[in-house]
């Protein structure tokens, strides 16, 4: 067991994705002798080589796009796409093409591609590189939507990905990348991607999110424990397909929710989450169902980024309105 | 001053419209078996295209795009590759994909609104048509890049129309294509029309073929209706690309003597008279031509081989309509591998409604 943070776990990942199978290739900007401007790909190059680690030209679509064609001649790649802002280039690809060649082919080709792009803000970054598309992505059947939020999780997540005969868009959260640290054994071993996590259990209300709303959501659980209150915490993880079962299951024992997510509120993932525990549990609601997002501005520069992104207070205020409806 | 880089565009054509030989006839044209193979694929794909459209004015069919006047574009890239070299078309290349092993009934499902008909029996790895203009062009770079990594000699050969050429992903996939020196033969079908803009407001460039200049790459003109010309210059090219040499971009010059689909009405923005003027140029009757006056056709070939592509053509289009539709459940057993939990429930609803097939 090595302690890792986000960033090494996914760099892991790709190692040890890379070593077990010689199909799977990276590929992406500066992701080469580089190592990435993350350094998620960092050694790489060294140890594999520029024939599965390819640095590409500038040109987000066809880093989707060439990994389609590698995908239906049966390679693995995984693409990086540099920053979350420039990934909605790919969308095209991913929705005309890689999302709907199994079913449009009726199974003859299929493209086993992952595409990974870091998403989110807080790190004080220029503009265009703090977005959160994951509801964007997660709208396009044939996809799969993944966002971890402990590097145990993205490097067993990202291994499961890699693996998966589908293409699935793993969005990594790029405030998580060097915030904690924690022991990931790199044994290979992959995590469902069809499964919430239920990271902290309690009895009074369910809070759902993912990705690094993760951590502000457990930051508040614990300052709600302090005044006896005891959250559920829900760790959403693959938000496409989306595990119902484990957050209808919350709701029935605790009947309040809080959804938190750093995207704009207005067709956010949050409302995907509302439906359906308004269809399959709303018998079981003591309270509305409360949303702590972005807002539906654009994602401001840095200097006002911080009043953008939910929080541990503004997490806090929604749990003390959904516990005070009677 | 001095030039440091030229355009040199060159255009190669064999057959002048008349059927008289104007250029140096490829090896492969010496054989007569193989110019009659040419004819009859020509032939097929236009009593395909006349059936199909036939079938959409009778609400039998979807919205179809023609290839008519065009014919020998994709007839003659697809006669010049090797069967595991990979198809990557876009919509109008169905006499291509008939030499390659696709099937009429095949054809006819896919334009007919039904998945089973990018199924292909024969060309397992040809990648089914793409309609979103132009994004097809990084996958032929993959399909490539693919065949690079692995060692094969094989070649990806993609096919866009002169619109296409205007699009971002084609320009990326040109300049990726150059960077890595991948095996990808890119072919304008330069139709002379992207629906109702003319291929002078399209590009300010006096040749689609430059654009590869640009990236690097090998860029050339060739007459599209002059299929032994189209399938040598894609000959050529291919060979380069399996030589580790890079990829070639090979624009095609044709016409598009039909509307852009059955759901278009050119004549609302092009006059009869451009298209009467275009006639005689169409790469059917110039092939006939050099074939009958070098005597190996005649009048009697040509009613059998009508003959026996019309009967061909009707026993796939009844084959067609024949063909019950898919059920219902094929919608949700091909999105993924699996099918995840909730895409099973709404399988299960969906074919509990009444009447669902």
């Amino acid at each position: 067991m090595t302690e890792l943070s986000l960033v090494q776990a996914v760099n892991a990942a790709l190692r040890r994705a890379m070593v077990e199978n010689d199909r799977v290739l990276v590929l992406g900007e500066d992701v080469g002798i580089d190592g990435g401007v993350f350094r998620a790909t960092d050694g790489l190059f060294s140890s594999f080589g520029a024939e599965r680690v390819l640095d590409t030209p500038i040109a987000e679509a066809s880093i989707a796009g060439v990994s389609i064609g590698l995908a239906a001649q049966g390679f693995r790649p995984v693409a990086e796409i540099q920053f979350t802002g420039f990934a909605y280039a790919c969308i095209d690809q991913m929705l005309n093409h890689a999302s709907r060649m199994r079913s449009r082919t009726r199974g003859r080709l299929t493209c086993p591609m992952v595409l990974r792009a870091p998403a989110g803000g807080g790190i004080k970054a220029i503009e265009h590189h703090s977005e959160s598309p994951e509801a964007m992505f997660a709208h396009i059947p044939g996809l799969k939507v993944v966002m971890p939020s402990s590097p145990a999780r993205a490097y067993s997540l990202l291994l499961s990905a890699i693996r998966d005969p589908d293409p699935v868009v793993f969005l990594e959260p790029t405030r998580l990348y060097r915030a904690a640290r924690e022991d990931v054994t790199d044994d290979g071993a992959g995590l469902p991607i069809d499964r919430c996590f239920t990271l902290r259990s309690g009895r009074d209300l369910t809070i759902v999110s993912w990705g690094a709303m993760i951590k502000e959501a457990l930051e508040a659980t614990d300052r709600l424990a302090s005044e006896k209150i005891e959250a559920e915490v829900i760790d959403v993880a693959t938000l496409k397909p989306l595990d119902s079962a484990t957050i209808l299951a919350s709701v029935a024992r605790t009947g309040r929710l809080v959804i938190v997510h750093e995207a704009p509120m207005t067709c956010g993932y949050g409302a995907e989450i509302a439906a359906r525990v308004c269809e399959g549990a709303i018998t079981s609601l003591l309270a509305p169902i409360e949303r702590v997002t972005g807002y539906d501005t654009m994602m401001p520069y840095l200097r006002t980024e911080a009043a953008y992104m939910p929080n541990v207070g503004r997490i806090l205020d929604a749990v003390r309105r959904t516990m005070a409806f009677a | 001053m001095r030039v440091v880089s030229e355009l040199g565009i060159s255009i190669s054509r064999v057959l002048d419209s008349e059927g008289k030989v104007v250029g140096a006839m490829p090896d492969f044209a010496r054989d007569p078996v193989m110019l009659l193979r040419l004819y009859r694929a020509l032939v097929l794909t236009r009593t395909f295209d006349t059936k199909a459209v036939a079938l959409q004015r009778t609400g039998r069919l979807g919205t179809f795009a023609s290839s008519l006047g065009q014919e020998a574009v994709a007839v003659g890239v697809a006669a010049a590759m090797r069967p595991d070299d990979v198809f990557i078309p876009s919509f109008r290349e169905h006499g291509g994909q008939l030499w390659r092993g696709v099937t009429l009934k095949e054809l006819f499902l896919y334009w007919g609104g039904d998945e089973r008909g990018n199924d292909f029996a024969g060309p397992r790895e040809d990648f089914p048509n793409c309609v979103p203009v132009g994004s097809h062009a990084p996958h032929a770079v993959g399909v490539a890049l693919a065949f690079r990594l692995r060692g094969d000699k094989r070649a990806a050969v993609c096919v866009f129309g002169d619109g296409a050429t205007s699009k971002g992903d084609v320009a990326e996939a040109l300049n990726m294509a150059g960077v890595w020196k991948v095996p990808t033969v890119f072919v304008v079908n330069n139709n002379a029309w992207a629906i109702s803009v003319p291929r002078e407001k399209q590009s300010a460039a006096a040749t689609l073929a430059q654009k590869a200049v640009a990236a690097g790459v090998v860029g050339e003109q060739v007459d599209g209706n002059d299929v032994i010309a189209v399938c040598a210059v894609v000959e050529r090219a291919l060979a380069r690309g399996r030589q580790g040499l890079g990829p070639t971009v090979i624009e095609a010059l044709t016409y598009r003597l039909c509307d852009h689909t059955t759901a278009d009405d050119a004549s609302r923005y092009r006059d009869d008279a451009e298209v009467s003027h275009h006639w005689p140029a169409e790469p059917l009757v110039r092939l006939r031509n050099f074939l009958t006056h070098a005597g190996h056709w005649n009048k009697a070939a040509e009613e059998a081989l009508l003959h026996e592509c019309t009967n061909a053509v009707e026993r796939a289009a009844a084959d067609y309509l024949a063909t019950a539709p898919q059920p219902l459940s094929a919608n949700f057993d091909f999105v993924y591998a699996t099918a995840p939990a909730e895409l099973g429930d709404q399988r299960k609803s969906a074919l509990a409604v009444e009447g669902a097939p």
